[in-house]
């Protein structure tokens, strides 16, 4: 504990406390106080970050506490963790200034929910024990099942029973291997089973479990169905926080339990996660191209995202899981700025679909400039967030299969064909429509939203170190733990070739290549 | 015999307190409210500080057919604990005053469940339940003006009378292939050879016991006497008899038949499977609320059932907590149900028009969204802690083809409880007006279970832990 103040169970009370609030306030007081809640959690991060030791212990700020017999009230973070924390505490106070003016109803339950959200992402992410964490990691669906529900589109309904038992059938697979796993190893405790060797029977089946709950939170193909429906129902801020945060959780639980607990069967399985990665980065990104909703748009390619970070995590090399992790940060901030971009002109105009705009860059030139800036971060060009991240795990996934890195970039030409043209239908253009000339550039609040996001877009991706850094020793870790079981990567194989096989193979390329370019 | 008696001060104390209630009644009238139900929760209060004052204590009585111990113990204060709520809140919903007749047959009724707690001898069990069973079939016709309680009644028992032939039938011929009717008998002559008389023992007793804890095949008629029967007596019928029902089934599992677990654990694996889904699956579509809840009670039985088949102290441990979540969940459940009213005071039970309720009567909504949730499982509502335990239970057992086939099916509950959830938060306000009162008694009985079962019940697992491994532990 640092301090002495259990500072991780603080910033859990801090918006649950304020959520009940909320409920008995008034719907302005209800809006003060949600921001004031996240904005205190958002100090109390950033309080955490300043004081995390890089390269001290690996698990930090831990607490314990024997309040539940059979499992623990055991919290504690490392740098990855640390991270994710940061993303979810920088978002909230953005939503709620999001849903400032877009939420009329209800919003003492509606602000009541997001703010539950909030302990609940804090505590999947600090959970040290199984049990907490599972039930941090399902307590999530129900304050997301009524944000979708009660202030969703007008297919809300559909859309919040699809993610309900979407996320729920996955999840309760889960149980199951997480039941086996204490039954194995006779404790609940998290620093405990990443050290827990389980035979490697066994490790298969618990995979696979886990794999069917973490595949639908990512979500990977072909699970990934209930994303774009959720997307498109769900108010701007409620897309945003699930872009941001939650499709993290699935990554998360990738790294965290799959990878480093069942080292054996996640290289014995590798190949389904490429597999799958593979077909939806393709797939994912070929949809998002002919969509003309700009939610479901956006939605297609967080899948695409996700599939890079998956391949990304088990290439099981230092820069495939350092660019993972990268991305799945930049996402989480690209891709809710995205969102809100969406929901700027929604709320002006009351319609997604891309064709109904045209031309915003003539009035609205500041909307035009951070979308711009977001697109080209999404796309991941050089200098912003998206390359960072993209370039690391592509140079992972290289290593491991040159295949899988061919067919992922592939995703990321795509990525820009689909942003590019989205940018292009909406922002360019002539202004003709009557109702679209009419929409006035950025309000005050929604700077305060965008300038922010743009600003850590951008320092991300000029000086990724600050990220990195405090989630190195993680990744090392992760690496250190799946060594042994590490297939060989195409290209060591070729590494690793006689000398003299390999020199003899090498002239004859040369002269073969050489030959081809005389002709 | 003295000493016998002494340590049945509970049945004693509901016997006596029940015939004081039924002459105050009588002598006093039925308009004197306050003094018989005053009566009949003092004999309850009582009974359960009975209970408690015999906790440690482990013998059998009157030639080994009835056992005092924890087990019984704790099924009981959980019976007295259900029946005294609802004796506590009748006299709102039956109109014009309750009859004394009401407090003084669910006290009978205690008694039997009491019995059916405690007893280890197949005759004491049968008579438990019957004694029981009388009592539940008049409350079920309660309301003699009432066509369908009537018909709920004369349902009830009609079936009932048949799955009494069938135990009784299962019993004559456990009887007949053990020559005892003693539990501990019966079990030693299952360490044997077991020859098909005993199985077909085994599978008629199991019958009659799936119909009172409403198992599939055997739930037929569970939606319809729910449905019909007035809602404290519903109210009653889906907590305590459910409580008694189950620790009796597992007392006669784990106790009588427990060398033989081949024999009844492909029977009770069975009845769990086919209770889930079939709670789960029917439960859709439903449109009144008293039925939906019967459904749900079947599909929780279930969930018990699997903790019951693996046959360990760990299951038994699972299942007693489980009731215990179960009863609290279904009495505040039922209580919300109680506290639907449209403008001219008449009982809301078609779920269409709980429509909007969340604007209406947002607490009331609230804890009907935190009772729902509850029983489909979803942490971190307490629901899930009783199931993660038959759960941890099964697997234990090496029955994960049946954890997971559980666990799955699950899934299609928590279908038709959060589709309740989205008619009061999500749907438009529905034309029926829902009102009803702000009643002191109901709204802290509500809010205290819910409050229970969203977090804070997570504070009480060391306590709960120790008292259902306490109770668990007399059968092995």
């Amino acid at each position: 504990m640092s301090g002495g103040l259990p500072i991780l169970s603080l910033m859990l009370a801090v918006p649950l406390v304020a959520a009940v609030l909320c409920i008995y306030a008034g719907d302005r007081n209800a809006r003060l106080i949600a921001l004031a809640a996240t904005l205190v959690d958002f100090v109390l991060g950033c309080v955490l970050w300043a004081q995390f030791d890089i390269g001290g212990a690996q698990w930090q700020f831990t607490e314990r506490a024997d309040l539940f017999g059979r499992f623990q009230w055991a919290l504690g973070i490392d740098g990855m963790a640390l991270m994710l924390i940061m993303l979810s505490v920088f978002l909230m106070p953005l939503c709620i200034l999001a849903s400032w003016d877009a939420i009329k109803s209800r919003v003492g339950l509606y602000m009541a929910m997001f703010l539950i959200m909030e302990t609940i992402m804090i505590g999947v992410f600090c959970a040290q024990d199984l049990l907490l964490f599972y039930i941090f990691f399902e307590a999530g669906l129900i304050p997301m099942y009524f944000i979708i529900g009660i202030w969703g589109g007008a297919n809300r309904i559909y859309a919040a029973f699809k993610f309900f038992l979407y996320t729920l059938l996955g999840s309760v697979l889960m149980l199951v291997a997480m039941i086996a796993m204490i039954r194995e190893a006779g404790t609940t405790d998290i620093p405990t089973l990443l050290a827990y060797n389980f035979p490697p029977e066994m490790q298969t089946w618990l995979w696979l479990a886990f794999f069917a709950s973490l595949a639908v939170k990512m979500p990977m193909w072909p699970v990934h169905t209930w994303l774009p429906d959720a997307h498109v129902q769900a108010p701007t801020a409620g897309s945003m926080i699930l872009a941001g945060v939650l499709l993290k959780l699935g990554a998360y639980g990738f790294l965290r339990f799959m990878m480093p607990m069942f080292p054996d069967a996640s290289a014995q399985l590798m190949w389904i996660v490429f597999a799958l990665s593979m077909v939806a980065v393709v797939y994912t990104s070929l949809v998002a191209l002919v969509q003309n909703d700009m939610k479901k748009l956006i939605a297609y390619s967080s899948v695409a995202h996700m599939a890079i970070v998956t391949a990304g995590l088990f290439a099981f090399n230092q820069q495939g899981i350092e660019g993972a992790l990268i991305i799945m940060l930049s996402h989480g901030v690209v891709s809710a700025a995205l969102f809100f971009c969406v929901g700027v002109i929604y709320d002006r105009l009351h319609t997604r679909e891309i064709d109904r705009y045209g031309g915003l860059a003539v009035n609205m030139p500041a909307y035009a400039l951070f979308f711009m800036l977001f697109t080209m971060a999404s796309i991941g060009l050089p200098g912003t967030s998206g390359f960072v991240g993209e370039f690391l795990s592509l140079l992972g996934i290289y290593e491991a299969s040159s295949v899988v890195a061919f067919v992922c970039t592939t995703g990321i030409i795509l990525g820009a064909a689909y942003m590019l043209y989205l940018y292009r239908r909406v922002v360019f253009g002539e202004l003709t429509k009557d109702d679209v000339k009419a929409m006035p550039d950025l309000t005050a609040r929604e700077w305060t939203i965008m300038a922010p996001l743009a600003a850590v877009a951008l320092w991300m991706g000029v000086y990724p170190e600050s990220f990195l850094a405090p989630m190195r020793g993680d990744v090392t870790t992760v690496v250190a733990r799946l060594a042994p079981a590490k297939p060989a990567g195409d290209a060591h194989l070729a590494a690793a070739k006689p000398k003299a096989a390999k020199a003899h193979e090498g002239e004859a390329a040369h002269g073969s290549s050489h030959a081809g370019g005389v002709q | 015999m003295t000493a016998d008696l002494a340590l049945i001060w509970p049945e004693l104390i509901l016997t006596i307190g029940g015939l004081i209630t039924l002459m105050l009644g009588t002598f006093a009238g039925d308009r004197q409210v306050g003094l018989y139900q005053g009566a009949s929760l003092l004999t309850l209060a009582a009974a359960a500080a009975a209970v408690v004052a015999l906790f440690g204590v482990n013998a059998t009585v009157f030639s080994g057919t009835l056992s005092v111990d924890g087990f019984g113990g704790f099924a009981k204060l959980l019976i007295y604990a259900a029946s005294f709520v609802c004796i506590l809140v009748a006299p709102r919903f039956f109109t014009g005053g309750m009859r004394a007749e009401y407090p003084v047959l669910i006290l009978f009724a205690a008694l039997g469940m009491g019995i059916m707690a405690s007893s280890r001898d197949l005759m004491t069990l049968y008579v438990g339940l019957e004694l029981n069973s009388l009592a539940a079939y008049v409350l079920a016709s309660f309301m003699r003006t009432d066509e369908r309680s009537s018909e709920a009644g004369l349902k009830y028992f009609v079936l009932g009378a048949l799955a009494s032939g069938m135990l009784l039938y299962g019993i004559s011929l456990l009887y007949g292939f053990s020559g005892t009717t003693d539990f501990a008998g019966i079990a030693a002559r299952m360490g044997g050879e077991i020859n098909i008389g005993l199985i077909f023992g085994i599978v008629f007793v199991l019958a009659g016991l799936g119909f009172k804890i409403s198992a599939v095949p055997f739930h037929m008629w569970t939606p319809d006497v729910y449905e019909g029967a007035p809602t404290p007596v519903t109210t009653f019928f889906a907590s305590a008899p459910k409580v008694a029902a189950m620790a009796l089934t597992t007392r006669v599992v784990i106790d009588a038949m427990g060398p033989a677990v081949g024999a009844w654990q492909q029977i009770i694996i069975f009845l769990a499977l086919a209770s889930i889904i079939l709670g789960a699956v029917g439960a859709i579509g439903q449109k009144n609320i008293k039925r939906l809840l019967a459904y749900s009670s079947i599909n929780n039985v279930g969930f018990m059932l699997i903790g019951l088949a693996a046959g360990t102290q760990q299951g038994v441990e699972g299942v007693l907590t489980y009731l215990l979540v179960y009863v609290v969940t279904t009495l505040g459940a039922f209580l919300v149900v109680l506290q639907l009213r449209d403008a001219e005071g008449n009982q809301v039970e078609s779920i269409p028009a709980l429509a909007g309720l969340s604007q209406r009567r947002p607490g009331l909504a609230a804890a009907m969204a935190v009772f729902l949730f509850s029983l489909a499982g979803i942490p971190p509502l307490f629901g899930f802690w009783p199931k993660y335990l038959v759960f941890e239970a099964a697997v234990n057992a090496n029955l994960v083809p049946l954890a997971v086939a559980g666990i799955v099916a699950s899934v299609i509950g928590a279908f038709y409880y959060i589709a309740i959830i989205k008619t009061m938060y999500f749907d438009d306000k529905s034309d029926v007006e829902v009102t009803g009162g702000g009643n002191v008694v109901e709204g802290t009985i509500v809010a205290v279970s819910a409050l229970w079962l969203s977090v804070i019940g997570y504070l009480f697992i060391p306590m709960l832990a120790i008292a259902s491994a306490g109770a668990a532990s007399v059968l092995f």
